[in-house]
């Protein structure tokens, strides 16, 4: 059995590292446009040290055994996240000044990250309420639709509007629903996976449980439709299929999960203007140059940014429109080129595999499906809106997690971390009663014997 | 649940992968297609922002880009706007360059294989790159007394160093600003786009070089000079009574003193009947070969551009009298014009016109330098001393007397081409110093005299004298 270190001190320094990288970016983004620091640059240090301090010391106390890489990955990808969304407010004249709403939402995150793991230490109670989640996220995803506080921005009907603020549900409702997901597929998964006949060697189920699938898919088709918003629709459809799978262990699902998607896209693509338009400016941006405006300017920057990236603050992001939220991948393409874009997807990938370890490494069926869930939803959000932004597949309009400006996302994502970590935290706990945990094994120096 | 998870782990794993393949794939298969895209901003505006290097007249910059706090980095400036325009051209943002800023680009913005080094070098040292500085032919009091000598009149002055073809002085009235062209401002920049453009008063028009115009008298040189190689001598007497055109009511009259004058003194007075009937005996033939040998329909001074002058073609007799005092449809830059009164002055050897000097690096080492060089040979050495006699005559004794210089022997050949019976005539006059070696053309589209043989002389020859003597 193997007995896991807390590692709460590499957390710290790596966390060190993170705060290091993201002032790096920001610094050096003044002393490229202004040529001096920005006078409030300790403020800026001193906050994100602060916020650092605070995550890092919750963990320490309420989850002292999670997993040491995810808290700094995450911490950095929001740094450099901030870096970028300040570095494209001094490109705008006047200024803006989204950077710093962006960390006033970062601190709401880290608060409501800090929050889930003192009041949650024990996620398995999330496990009791399937069918209340269910709605919840149902409606949450709906929201937009209702009449009033509904609003459409770029074409798209996903926000609600309070006033002066905005927010989007469809963020809070990502993990509601997988919640809801895992819960309800642990509760059904013998029976989902009883196999009915047997055709060209896979498992049919029994008719009856096609249900489930096939009302998620209408679901998503309505997101799809009434929203016009491509990239929540798919995300939902893909995290059910996808949990379906692995809780039932069929791969019969997933190829169903397929069909239907397909079967949806080629009804609704003759349909729908906007997917027809996403399309072509997937596959020739240039035929027309106004319409794919956008994609077309992300291409001119990441090849100006080149190999290397024009440096922070040398390039020209600020010509690309809503570079902040959607695009943030072209900018940090640009400044810090393909190599710094490629080592962001691979951040990515990193926390993506530290998720499925967890889902690993659990001990019990909820928090495996729940930690597969979650770490899904950051792959295929990243896949979707980086593949899109760099031509690799039509444009879905999705946040890059922990990067894009949006503070209904930020604090989804922060919140979606620390469910993680709870989980990682009692799969890696040593099991029964033992207080202090052995050292492994494998941490040992390796003893070195000299054969004469 | 461990092996679907593992599955999913796999998948995951191949999307990123994907996602860094496609990047990687992206930047080494589309990213010069891209960089090379018109509609590339990035690029256009990189370029719109480099140093380039000044052009200068003497010491002095009349083109010069100096750092600024925007994402250009360096506005282009030009200090002394209105009087060298026509030379430096513009550099504008939307509406591309022109002039010497245009044809000296790969210089000034330091792009041609000689500044290779210099630029690594330079980049090596973490500096932006820079261009080389362009030294013109002109100068500066010459410049200055043309600008002066036309007062703001619609016309144009082009001197020449008739030795090598340097252009000493090249101005167009009225002019304009380049910088309201090449401001950052760009909304600002349209609008001056649209207000010059719009402007009746044509400021982007080079009148020097860029536009034609009837040449009127001054191409009595030219008819002169096809006779003088035909067997005239300055003094063979030519019939000067009134000439009925052929085949046409029209009847050229002039008081020439005489009806039978020497060819010289009927240069003197501008004898139109004289040389009418000059034309139509020598041919049209004749006259466009002694026209294309003075660099008629040629391009001049690619620096900055020009258009031909034109003799026409397929012409009857009566056209080819008119077109022998310049008139019909002969038309002619200021700039071919005072390369005959060069080519003259020359002993008959046109030099090709340049207007760049030299081309200097920062530390002042020479990229390139101009090598006068021969275009053609227009007229025998005895007619061009034949020639210089008569325009002398023209300056002590004829219609352009308001260029005599004391104790330099100055020739010149006034014109006035009477366009239509409305618009007030040109003036041209046409001139050479010896002493100072200099040819000069005068050109000034609205005299605001009558219609009268002598406006040439009135009008323009002080403006030669004036830009004659700044040469000195």
């Amino acid at each position: 059995m193997i007995v896991y270190r807390k590692r709460r001190g590499s957390e710290a320094v790596m966390l060190l590292f993170a705060i290091a990288l993201a002032i790096g970016g920001y610094l050096a983004t003044h002393l490229n446009i202004d040529q001096a620091l920005p006078h409030e640059w300790p403020w800026a240090l001193g906050i994100l040290f602060a916020l650092a301090g605070v995550a890092h010391l919750v963990v320490r106390i309420r989850i002292p055994y999670a997993d040491p890489m995810i808290l700094p990955i995450v911490m950095l990808l929001n740094g450099i996240g901030l870096a970028m969304i300040h570095r494209l407010d001094l490109g705008t004249n006047p200024v803006m000044h989204s950077g710093e709403l962006q960390l006033m939402w970062t601190s709401v995150a880290v608060f409501v990250f800090c929050v889930v793991l003192i009041i949650l230490p024990d996620y398995t109670i999330l496990n009791r309420y399937t069918y209340l989640f269910f709605l919840a996220g149902i409606g949450l995803l709906l929201l937009p639709l209702l009449p009033v506080i509904g609003s459409e921005k770029h074409g798209s009907r996903i926000w609600i509007q309070l006033g002066n603020y905005s927010f989007q549900p469809a963020e809070i409702a990502k993990i509601v629903l997988a919640i809801a997901f895992a819960s309800y597929l642990v509760e059904k998964r013998e029976v989902l996976a009883k196999a009915g006949s047997r055709v060209l060697g896979i498992e049919l189920p029994r008719p009856r449980d096609l249900g489930p699938i096939l009302i998620m898919w209408l679901a998503s088709l309505a997101v799809l439709v009434l929203q016009k918003d491509l990239g929540t629709s798919l995300l939902f459809f893909g995290l059910f299929v996808v949990m379906l799978y692995v809780a039932t262990e069929r791969g019969f699902w997933p190829i169903f999960g397929g069909l239907l998607f397909g079967l949806g896209a080629v009804v609704s693509y003759p349909l729908f203007s906007h997917l027809q338009t996403r399309v072509s400016a997937w596959l020739d941006p240039f035929s027309n140059y106004d319409q794919n405006y956008q994609v077309i300017q992300a291409q001119f920057g990441i090849a100006w940014g080149g190999l290397f990236g024009t440096g922070w603050g040398l390039g020209r992001p600020n010509l690309i429109p809503i570079a902040k939220s959607d695009f943030i991948a072209a900018a940090i393409g640009e400044e810090l080129g393909v190599t710094g874009l490629i080592a962001i997807i691979l951040l990515y990938g990193i926390l993506v595999a530290r998720g499925l370890r967890a889902a690993l490494g659990s001990n019990e069926p909820f928090g495996k499906l729940l930690a597969a869930g979650l770490s899904l939803i950051f792959a295929l959000q990243v896949f979707t809106i980086v593949g899109g932004v760099t031509r690799l597949l039509p444009l879905t309009g999705l946040t890059t997690p922990f990067m894009s400006q949006g503070g209904s996302s930020l604090v989804a994502n922060w919140a979606m971390t620390a469910l993680l970590l709870v989980i990682t935290h009692h799969s890696r706990r040593p099991s029964g009663k033992a207080s202090d945990p052995q050292a492994s094994l494998a941490s040992d120096t390796t003893q070195v014997i000299t054969v004469s | 649940m461990n092996r679907p998870i593992r599955v999913l782990s796999l998948v995951v794993f191949v999307l990123f992968l994907a996602l860094m393949a496609n990047l990687t794939y992206a930047q080494v298969a589309r990213q010069t297609v891209l960089n090379e895209r018109p509609e590339n901003r990035r690029v256009t505006d990189a370029r719109f922002a480099q140093d380039r290097g000044p052009i200068m007249v003497g010491n002095i910059p009349i083109a010069q880009s100096v750092p600024v706090k925007d994402h250009f980095k360096f506005q282009r400036e030009y200090p002394n706007p209105a009087l060298y325009a026509p030379i430096t051209g513009f550099y504008s943002y939307y509406y591309g360059s022109t002039g010497l800023e245009a044809s000296q680009s790969p210089y000034l913005s330091g792009a041609t294989d000689q500044q290779v080094l210099e630029q690594l070098i330079r980049a090596a040292a973490g500096q932006a790159p820079r261009g080389a500085k362009v030294e013109t032919t002109i100068s500066a009091k010459a410049q200055k007394a043309a600008w002066d000598g036309l007062a703001g009149r619609k016309g144009a002055v082009v001197a020449l160093d008739y030795h090598t073809g340097a252009v000493k002085a090249l101005v167009s009235s009225p002019s304009f600003d380049p910088s309201l062209l090449a401001t950052h401002d760009l909304k600002a920049s349209q609008a001056a786009w649209e207000q010059l453009n719009k402007a009746a008063e044509k400021p982007l028009a080079n009148r020097a070089t860029r536009e034609i115009y009837a040449p009127g008298s001054t191409f009595k040189l030219i008819t002169a000079a096809a006779a003088l190689e035909t067997g005239y001598a300055a003094d063979s007497q030519i019939d000067s009574s009134r000439y009925r055109l052929p085949n046409s009511d029209k009847v050229i009259t002039g008081s020439c003193g005489g009806s039978k004058v020497s060819l010289s003194h009927a240069l003197q007075v501008s004898c139109n009947p004289g040389f009418a009937r000059l034309g139509a005996e020598l041919g049209a033939q004749t006259l466009q070969e002694q026209a294309e040998a003075f660099g008629f329909g040629k391009r001049w001074l690619p620096e900055i551009g020009s258009a031909a002058s034109r003799f026409p073609t397929g012409i009857d007799a009566a056209q080819t009298a008119m077109s022998a005092i310049g008139e019909y449809e002969v038309a002619a830059t200021p700039l071919q014009m005072a390369m005959v009164a060069a080519a003259i002055a020359n002993d008959g050897v046109v030099m090709e016109p340049y207007l760049v000097n030299r081309i200097l690096r920062d530390d002042l080492s020479v990229i390139s330098e101009a090598t006068p060089s021969q275009a053609s040979i227009a007229v025998s050495s005895t007619t061009a001393a034949q020639l210089r006699q008569m325009m002398v005559g023209v300056v002590e004794s004829g219609t352009g007397q308001r260029a005599k210089i004391s104790g330099v022997e100055v020739g010149g050949k006034t014109g006035t081409a009477v366009t239509d019976r409305v618009r007030t005539p040109y003036a041209w006059f046409v001139a050479y110093a010896k002493e100072y070696g200099v040819a000069v053309a005068v050109f000034i589209e609205d005299a605001n005299v009558s219609a009268s043989e002598v406006a040439g002389g009135r009008v323009s020859a002080p403006v030669a004298k004036a830009v004659l003597e700044a040469l000195k």
